[in-house]
């Protein structure tokens, strides 16, 4: 079973003109594979702050961040190999992926330079890919990012993640620059894939409502802060804490609304 | 709220003349009632700003209105064919009669003018003969009314956060007292607790004013919480329309149920997500 253990992480930023701006404030939690912990907050309250440290974008500034008990690797090919069991998907797929390069090329990278497969073995590799992403491989295999919808796209940068089967995957919002129909397909597919390959998953979200349904756990985070951090269910239907409360009495909730007894909600197809 | 119309739209529809053209809006009919708060539903591209723009005369080429009308029943008891308007009838008609928050507003303040100033500015463009003390006691005025707090009429935009900033074109938009406000994802890029702020204020400005509201996001869930009636949008048509509690509870429209499930519920059942379990693709 691997472990990330994220212990004690402070983050400061240095602002030009402005000093210091403390982005993480003595933040804990442990990752395992196998285990989905969404990770909730309003915008800047530090949720990318955190998928930067674990994936090495950025530095903490005091704390310590330890994979099966071992410090993260500053650099070289300790860190590759980190990188390679610690995987991001980023909120934008148009921004992840190389605007001139194939599909093909984006999966055989990292399963070239992880070694993941004999090379003989590469090809296969790519279209089996693509199949757990629900893409047909000799629709999308030789075209370009742009030429791919939104969601498509975003299921090529999920292949890719997977391309050096990763234990941990860490996602920053993963679906909120999709179209809303295409939402849920995608995150239902990371659900799948995460049950498949027993993977654990950092899910950075400010929606409430997938959170609750795509993860074990919630931590909510606020201006830095883990304030409140629980099973799901308990989290949204029970928080504990005013932020957390105020967070979810402010997201939309037509169940909610609408709930008396004059009849049930509209079937949802 | 009466029953009154305040506007009727019949079979609108504009293309976009590039090669190949766009029917971005096709043969849509709808009328909006006095007061009332209409929420325009629909995934990015399905048409919902091409509408607001084409219902305010505020397209531009390569758009072309291809069919229909939109008729404004101003509350004096005249009828506004918005299509017959010269350029100069139509300015003024735009803040005075119906206003629009647009897209991405917030950042669209003019960046080295004070909010203050900008306010000020409406005024004087069409409201020549007020005094600049009236101009400003005015301002102020708006500036409490949304919120932002007249403390703030000397501020620069960049002096505010986002969502006071979007408070401040919600102000400009309410400026001239107009009987429809038009708003376009007007909370869109807002974290929801200053979203759920700015909702609660633009029902009690509603309330308050009587002004009438269309309510453009994809964001279903939000519009059956505010809106009175809520029109679905698909590929340039209106696929429904309906009351909101229709909407939720007995909605008709294939496409309204899907667009439904897309948002899983937030204290209630799973609904369409179901971990490891079979799911359709959408976007195959
Ligand atoms: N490179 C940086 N330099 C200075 N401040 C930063 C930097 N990156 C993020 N911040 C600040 O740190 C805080 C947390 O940002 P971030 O982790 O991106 O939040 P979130 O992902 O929750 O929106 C914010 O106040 C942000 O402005
Ligand atoms: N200037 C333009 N030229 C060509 N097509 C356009 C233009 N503006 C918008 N469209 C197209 O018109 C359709 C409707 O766009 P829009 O009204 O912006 O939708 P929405 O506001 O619902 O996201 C889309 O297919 C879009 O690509
Ligand atoms: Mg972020
Ligand atoms: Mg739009």
């Amino acid at each position: 079973m691997t472990t990330l253990d994220f212990r004690h992480v402070t983050k400061q930023y240095k602002v030009r003109g402005a000093g210091d701006m403390l982005a993480l404030d003595d933040v804990s939690f442990t990752l395992t594979s196998g285990q989905t912990i969404a990770l909730v907050g309003q915008s800047g309250s530090g949720k990318s702050t955190i998928a930067k440290i674990l994936t090495q974008l950025e530095r903490e500034t005091s704390g310590e961040v330890l994979l099966d008990g071992e410090p993260i690797p500053r650099r070289g090919k300790g860190l590759r190999a980190y990188r390679q069991r610690v995987r991001m998907v980023f909120q934008d797929p148009f921004a992840s992926l190389n605007p001139y390069h194939t599909i093909r090329h984006h999966l055989e990278r990292p399963l070239r330079l992880d070694k993941v497969v004999p090379g003989d073995q590469v090809e296969d590799e790519v279209r089996s890919l693509l199949k757990r992403v629900r893409l047909e491989p000799d629709a999308v295999v030789d075209r370009r990012p742009h030429e791919l919808s939104g969601g498509q796209r975003q299921r090529v940068a999920i292949a890719r993640a997977l391309a050096s089967r990763p234990e941990l995957l860490i996602a920053d919002e993963p679906v909120s620059m999709l179209d809303v129909s295409i939402r849920l397909g995608v995150l239902n597919l990371l659900a799948d894939l995460q049950r498949e390959s027993n993977l654990g998953v950092l899910y950075i979200t400010h929606d409430l409502a997938t959170a609750r349904h795509f993860s074990d756990e919630i931590m909510v985070l606020h201006h830095g802060v883990v304030v409140e951090r629980g099973p799901a269910d308990d989290v949204i239907l029970n928080p504990q804490h005013d932020y957390t409360r105020a967070l979810r009495d402010a997201s939309p909730d037509p169940d909610k609304h609408f709930a008396d007894p004059a009849g049930p909600a509209t079937p949802r197809s | 709220m009466t029953t009154d119309t305040l506007l009727t739209v019949a079979d609108f529809s504009v293309v976009y003349d590039v090669e190949p053209p766009v029917e971005a809006v096709s043969h849509v009919s709808l009328e909006l009632r006095r007061g009332e708060i209409l929420g325009l539903a629909g995934e990015s591209g399905c048409g919902k700003t091409t509408l607001a723009y084409g219902i305010q005369r505020l397209l531009k080429p390569p758009a072309v209105i291809t069919s229909g009308s939109a008729v404004f029943h101003d509350e004096s008891g005249e009828d506004v064919d918005i299509n017959s308007l010269t350029i100069d009838e139509m300015r003024a008609f735009r803040w005075n009669k119906v206003s629009m928050v647009f897209q991405g507003a917030m950042n669209s303040l003019n960046p080295v003018a004070r909010v203050g100033d900008q306010l000020d500015d409406v005024f004087t463009t069409h409201r020549p003969s007020l005094k600049k003390a009236e101009r400003t006691d005015e301002g102020k005025r708006l500036l409490d009314l949304v919120g932002v707090g007249r403390d703030r009429y000397r501020s620069y935009p960049h002096e505010l956060s986002g969502g006071m900033r979007q408070r401040v074109m919600i102000a400009m938009a309410m400026a001239l007292k107009p009987q429809l406000m038009i708003m376009d994802e007007p909370t869109t890029a807002l974290d929801v607790l200053v979203q759920r702020e700015i909702l609660i204020q633009i029902s009690q400005l509603r309330e308050q004013l009587g002004f009438s509201v269309i309510f453009i996001t994809h964001d279903l869930p939000l519009l059956l919480e505010i809106s009175d009636r809520i029109a679905v949008m698909k590929d340039g048509k209106i696929v429904e329309l309906a009351p909101a509690a229709t909407i939720y509870r007995q909605a008709e429209h294939e496409y309204t149920r899907r667009l439904l499930g897309s948002f899983p519920s937030l204290t209630g059942d799973r609904g369409d997500f179901i971990r490891g379990g079979q799911h359709e693709e959408g976007d195959q």
